[in-house]
């Protein structure tokens, strides 16, 4: 099983737009990832998922380029992370809004912002540019909502306005952490329905780190279940049947295993 | 020189024009740099600068340099110096700040202290002389506003992204280093350049108290630096014109009509329902 998840992962290897290979990480003497195995190639949707401690967010970080491995091999759109020089080709979606809750700012604002790594950012706004903004805005449901101040959205508006922004410079990669924690059922429709617009329209791929699948479940391509290593690579429907027989705790992933069912 | 313009009571003499133009500039440029530093959680940056750039006053006149050169030293040091704590997270903002304002205030004194006592030229630096400013002044700080301006104005967009969401901007291969460094550099000169003319007090304040009402204000990024540069000139014309009035001093006239602004601005918007109420409430 693990051996066949190896090989389709080897033929989308040319393309890949994450490629992690053996890479484990430790603080100090205490490891956190191990010998882990991943990628997500174009037009892929591939959710991450693991109890709190499993890795998860260390791994996430390696991929991103703020942490370095201590052993094996990361290429983030073909290069080592913290060398992607155009680093617009990635979109992402922080775990909680990193933004203060009193910013002073609109959607539009907070949208825009995304766009200046790839339109240049010390150079005026095109209308190519301002087009992808209200684009972004679109596709999330917010072009109402546009010249409202960030401060005054709900929860689920707010996290709608963040994926935006990693929309707007019409990357080729989404990595979204959590990204649903917390959001009510509308929002998460949304949400959902989003991501399946930046895959099937711009055919980017998407890297779903998150507790909670049940609103995407019926469009996940592949499920990695970490617990500081790969415990599972492979198609949701095949994990229903497995998952416990793999030695996954049914009481550490609850959430995933209701949406797949 | 700049010639007498006719303008109408309390600025109809030669000291009050030059001193008005001198606050306009800083009223208008001190909230502009003001409103990305409270974003950043720096408010009190201006005065932390000031208070090492004072530090910088006492070792030109301690070694004989003039002193405007080595506060700017001094300032521009410091500057970066809070910028790497807090961006390496040594120490948070507030406590990076307090590190270099306490240390700088300090040396200040005893470096002043070393060459005979506090003298009047000193405290000078701290409260300013906005109604002795000279026209070799004005020339200074019209071209600083109008460096300050122009670099703020065409690099406003990736410095909202950079002090809005920090962690985010690395993510997305901003130049989020440069542009910190470039704001705490552009921080430190502003300060310097204004000290000596309008006070520490001044300029540190009105890179706070205008964006405080701009906040309340301000629907969008955009807005909130309109209202705090509003508000930053506002001040500067009222103040001035009380201080002429009732014979109060200038630098902290300004302050305190900025000050009030906010406090009416407050007071106004809490008790209209569905106003301030609603904003807060909104997540």
């Amino acid at each position: 099983m693990h051996s066949m998840a190896r090989s389709a992962a080897t033929d989308a290897l040319a393309a890949a737009l994450i490629d992690v290979r053996g890479v484990s990480f430790a603080y100090g003497s205490t490891p956190v990832v191990e010998d882990v195995d991943l990628t997500v190639a174009p037009r892929e949707f591939v959710a991450l998922v693991g109890p709190n401690g499993s890795g998860k967010s260390t791994l996430l970080r390696v991929i991103l380029g703020a942490l370095t491995p201590t052993r094996g091999s990361v290429r983030l759109l073909g290069r080592v992370p913290a060398e992607l020089r155009d680093r617009w080709r990635l979109g992402y979606v922080p775990q909680r809004p990193t933004l203060a809750p009193d910013v002073p700012a609109t959607v539009r604002e907070i949208v825009t912002a995304g766009r200046l790594a790839r339109s240049g950012w010390w150079r005026r706004l095109r209308d190519v540019d301002e087009q992808a903004v209200s684009h972004a805005m679109e596709s999330v449901d917010l072009a109402e909502l546009a010249d409202e101040p960030v401060r005054k959205l709900s929860g689920g508006q707010q996290q709608r306005a963040f994926i935006a922004r990693a929309f707007a410079s019409e990357p080729e990669l989404l990595v979204l952490d959590e990204p649903i924690a917390g959001i009510d059922a509308e929002s998460q429709r949304r949400f959902r329905d989003s991501l399946v617009h930046l895959i099937r329209s711009h055919g980017a791929g998407v890297l779903l780190v998150s507790h909670e699948l049940s609103a995407v479940s019926d469009v996940i391509d592949r499920v990695v279940v970490l617990k500081r290593t790969v415990q599972f690579d492979g198609p949701p429907e095949r994990l229903v049947q497995e998952g416990v027989s793999l030695g996954v705790h049914p009481e550490d992933l609850p959430l995933w295993l209701e949406g797949l069912r | 020189m700049i010639a007498e313009l006719p303008l109408p009571y309390p600025f109809e003499l030669g000291f009050m024009q030059r001193a008005l133009v001198a606050g306009l500039v800083v009223g208008l440029f001190a909230p502009l740099i003001g409103t990305f530093l409270v974003q950043k959680r720096l408010s009190l940056m201006g005065d932390g600068i000031g208070h090492v750039a004072f530090a910088g006053v006492g070792a030109g006149l301690l070694v004989g340099v003039y002193p405007l050169w080595t506060a700017l030293a001094f300032a521009i040091v410091g500057a970066l110096g809070v910028e790497w704590l807090r961006a390496r997270r040594k120490a948070g903002g507030d406590l990076a700040l307090a590190l270099f304002f306490y240390s700088g205030i300090a040396l200040g004194v005893v470096l002043a202290s070393a060459r005979g006592g506090l003298s009047v030229s000193v405290l000078g630096f701290l409260f300013g002389q906005p109604l002795t400013v000279d026209p070799a002044e004005i020339a200074v700080i019209l071209l600083l506003g109008a460096a300050v301006v122009l670099v703020v104005v065409t690099l406003r967009r990736v410095l909202f992204a950079i002090v809005t969401d920090e962690e985010w901007s690395r993510v997305a291969g901003l130049p989020v280093r440069s542009m910190n460094a470039l704001l705490a550099t552009l921080t430190a000169v502003a300060v310097v350049a204004s000290m000596q003319i309008v006070g520490i007090l001044l300029i540190a304040a009105l890179m706070v108290l205008p964006v405080a009402t701009g906040q309340l204000l301000g629907r969008s990024f955009r807005g909130t630096i309109a209202v705090a540069v509003a508000v930053g000139v506002g001040s500067v014309i009222l103040g001035l014109s009380a201080s002429r009035i009732w014979g109060l001093a200038p630098g902290g006239a300004i302050v305190l009509v900025a000050a009030l602004v906010f406090l009416i601005v407050a007071v106004v918007r809490h008790s209209i329902p569905g106003g301030f109420a609603v904003e807060v409430g909104g997540s």
